[in-house]
């Protein structure tokens, strides 16, 4: 399936390389390979610049993604499900579908990143955590496949009963129909349901009426709506579904911000590839860290004035939009001063 | 070593020492020990009980945080769970990993985030307030371990899970038990299996859903379970998780944080002055002190450390305390300083399995120390400290100080 992108991306790369260079250090991922898995969908698989572990992530976990933006410097942030495997320690993979209407994340990625690349990277973070089930029914709408991969591998080390409703426009736009294949193994675990050989699925026959059966769902709003509407069966839960964000973030840090510890008034000029927390210590500020990787909550400090650029895996959107605090092991700022509690 | 051997198994020579780390003698004093294990090589054998070891920092928290090559689910005692039966059904968060170490462990992670334990700071602080005046009326003397650093934990922490009042004699030595039973069945562990019985059984009793009080973490442990994010038969068992990892560490960190500032009068003024530094000092301790001195990880296939290739299947023990004095990664290591910045200190573990009530302790020490401070202008060791043996905590069995009102 796919094979790598030719040649004709290299004239972009040279152009785009300076604005990505300057963050090819702390918080990016470099981009260790970029191919075509189905019509209009790339994977990138993504690795730390220095081959070390990456955060720990479960199925349905998302990963902010600083995308370069054409001939802005502060970038896009995009979140992209996580679709590898996490026995993979040092490796993150997603998959992209090209948007030519999209908010310019998705053509940013297809066009101008490049296998080299460093992009700014947030998370990982869960809002669509696969709850443990007797049974499984995934639904996926097209690119909606990429957190339910995951989640369909982890079902089969348990060996719990899970099939797959995959719904697409045609199925030449359909990636990881290799793996689901082998996932699903001789038993007719995935339906494949292309609308232009079949027309419309009827999706309502799938509903679920045993309450040991849990749906996880992701895909197109339209979609979502419908398997939403099925509610929960007596005795049973509701549909789990994720939607593609329609948040649209701001752009990510500046190349270089101040960072102020409120009550000594010590101040820090924190770089592109340096923490916050690194920053603060040169001017004799510390912050105690544990993991250093924005996982385990240690080093939460309150944030006085300032936009925090998140780049945990701890807060929700709800908490994130607040504002009052961050973990400054990883996370920056998204304007030229941030404030800090310290 | 020469180049030709052409035999299958370590590439670099692993040491084999003849040290047993639950021997009283080790666990009354381990630095000499932690000294030759740390100096022997990155990795060590431990002949008694036929195990991998890893004593410096590097290693350990390698051994911690790759879930993949090492796990927890055969046990993170001594015992090889593949082999033999473990004496309680396994932790589902302890002793299990991806993926059924998610789901409950993302449920306790959210219950304890330090944003959800706010809710509790108000109260805590009180009760640290009532705790410490009520100490001061019966005089300049204390234990610090029997009038303080157990009394605490136990006024707070029960009422915060949803625990009933009676029976609650029974959370010290049931964490006490499971800390010894992840090392051998050595004396430790025989002396506490007499009474266990009741003990277990009280336990088992606290978790079930109609003995927890409405609103505690228990209750919203079983709420979870409602909607569907762990199961119904896993909500006991990530209760009985808070009742095993959640008194007797703290009371150890508690203690090990007076031990360390007790006859330390320009540490005491200077924190009078600056509680800015409260949370520094208690990690600093931590480090110094690792309550939790050890744990186990099981190989689950070949795994290279250090240059040495472990063979699947095989029990490597982490030693904690060993790895928060590493001279290669602290300078000065044993000595407890306030100006270190004691960052990234394995003594709450690192990684998935990092200590997920960690907050919780800090809150509890902060509390504590603040209402201490507030209220004592000096504080003196009075006498030897005397350490409670177990196999896995380093603890005290008494603290006697004296201590000056402001
Ligand atoms: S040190 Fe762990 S979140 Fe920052």
């Amino acid at each position: 399936m796919g094979g790598d992108l030719g040649g004709g991306n290299a004239v972009i790369d040279r152009a785009r390389s300076a604005a990505t260079e300057r963050r090819a250090s702390a918080g990016t991922l470099r981009v260790a390979r970029k191919r075509v898995v189905a019509e209009g969908v790339v994977e990138l698989t993504l690795v730390s610049p220095d081959g070390a572990r990456l955060p720990d992530w479960a199925p349905g976990a998302h990963i902010d993604l600083v995308v370069p933006a054409d001939g802005a410097d502060a970038g896009l942030v995009r979140q992209y499900s996580l679709c590898g495997d996490r026995w993979r320690p040092a490796e993150y993979r997603i998959m992209v579908q090209r948007e030519a209407d999209g908010r310019g994340g998705s053509v940013a990625i297809h066009d101008r990143v490049a296998e080299g690349d460093a992009l700014g990277f947030g998370g990982p973070r869960n809002h669509f955590r696969m709850a443990p089930a007797a049974e499984y029914l995934f639904v996926a709408g097209g690119i909606g496949i990429t957190p339910l991969l995951p989640m369909i591998d982890q079902a089969r080390r348990l060996q719990q009963p899970w099939r797959l409703l995959y719904l697409g426009r045609s199925a030449r736009r359909l990636a990881g129909l290799a793996e689901l294949a082998e996932l699903g193994g001789a038993e007719d675990r995935v339906a494949v349901h292309a609308a232009d050989e079949l027309g419309r699925a009827d999706l309502d026959a799938w509903r679920p009426a045993d309450p040991a059966v849990r749906v996880f769902a992701c895909g197109p709003n339209r979609l979502l709506d419908a398997v939403e509407a099925w509610g929960a069966p007596p005795g049973g839960l509701a549909p789990r579904v994720e939607r593609f964000t329609a948040q649209v973030s701001a752009g990510a840090s500046p190349s270089a911000f101040e960072v102020v510890a409120a009550h000594s008034g010590a101040t820090a000029t924190v770089d592109a590839g340096e923490s916050v927390v690194d920053a603060l210590r040169r001017v004799g500020v510390d912050v105690i860290t544990s993991c250093a990787q924005g996982v385990c909550g240690t080093c939460e400090t309150g944030v006085l004035a300032g936009d925090p650029d998140h780049r945990d895996s701890l807060l929700d959107d709800a908490e994130r939009a607040r504002g009052d605090c961050m973990f400054p092991c990883v996370s920056r700022s998204r304007a030229a001063r941030l404030v800090l509690d310290l | 070593m020469t180049a030709s051997t052409a035999t299958i198994g370590p590439r670099t020579e692993v040491p084999r020492l003849d040290i047993d780390p639950f021997s009283d003698a080790f666990l009354a004093d381990p630095f000499p020990f932690h000294e030759r294990l740390r100096e022997a090589a990155p990795v060590t054998y431990l002949e008694p009980y036929g195990v991998y070891a890893v004593a410096r920092y590097a290693e350990v928290h390698r051994a911690l945080t790759d879930w993949q090559g090492l796990q927890s689910a055969a046990g993170v005692g001594l015992s090889n769970f593949r082999k033999e039966p473990p004496w309680r059904p396994p932790s589902v968060l302890l002793e299990a990993d991806p993926p059924r170490h998610d789901a409950p462990r993302s449920v306790l992670v959210k219950l304890l985030s330090p944003r959800r334990l706010r809710a509790l700071e108000a109260g805590w602080r009180a009760d640290a307030a009532r705790v410490v005046d009520e100490m001061l009326a019966r005089g300049r003397d204390f234990d610090a371990v029997t009038d303080l650093a157990e009394v605490f934990p136990l006024r707070v922490f029960p009422d915060a899970i949803g625990l009933g009042d009676s029976g609650r004699e029974h959370l010290l030595p049931y964490g006490d038990f499971a800390f010894n039973a992840f090392g051998p069945r050595n004396r430790l562990v025989e002396e506490g299996q007499a009474g266990i019985g009741p003990t277990m059984a009280w336990i088992d009793a606290q978790c079930r859903r109609e003995n927890l009080a409405p609103g505690g973490i228990g209750q919203q442990i079983w709420e979870a379970a409602d909607r569907g994010e762990i199961t119904a038969e896993q909500a006991p068992f990530v209760v009985r998780s808070l009742l095993t990892a959640g008194v007797d560490t703290t009371v150890t960190g508690i203690a090990s944080v007076l031990h360390a500032l007790a006859d330390r009068p320009e540490d005491w003024r200077r924190l009078r002055a600056d509680r800015s530094l409260l949370p520094r000092v208690f990690e600093e301790a931590v480090r110094l002190e690792s309550p939790v001195q050890t744990f186990f990880r099981t190989t689950t296939q070949p795994v290279e450390l250090a240059g040495v290739e472990i063979p699947a299947d095989e029990k490597v023990l982490m030693f904690l305390g060993a790895a928060n004095r590493d001279w290669r990664r602290w300078h000065d290591p044993h000595a407890f300083d306030l100006h270190r910045d004691p960052s990234g200190h394995v003594g709450f573990g690192m990684g998935l399995h990092q200590c997920v009530g960690q907050h919780l302790a800090r809150l509890e020490a902060v509390s504590v120390l603040d209402a201490l401070l507030d209220r004592v202008t000096a504080l003196e060791t009075t006498g030897p400290a005397r350490r409670h043996l177990n196999n896995t905590l380093r603890g005290f069995e008494a603290l006697p100080m004296r201590l000056t009102a402001a």
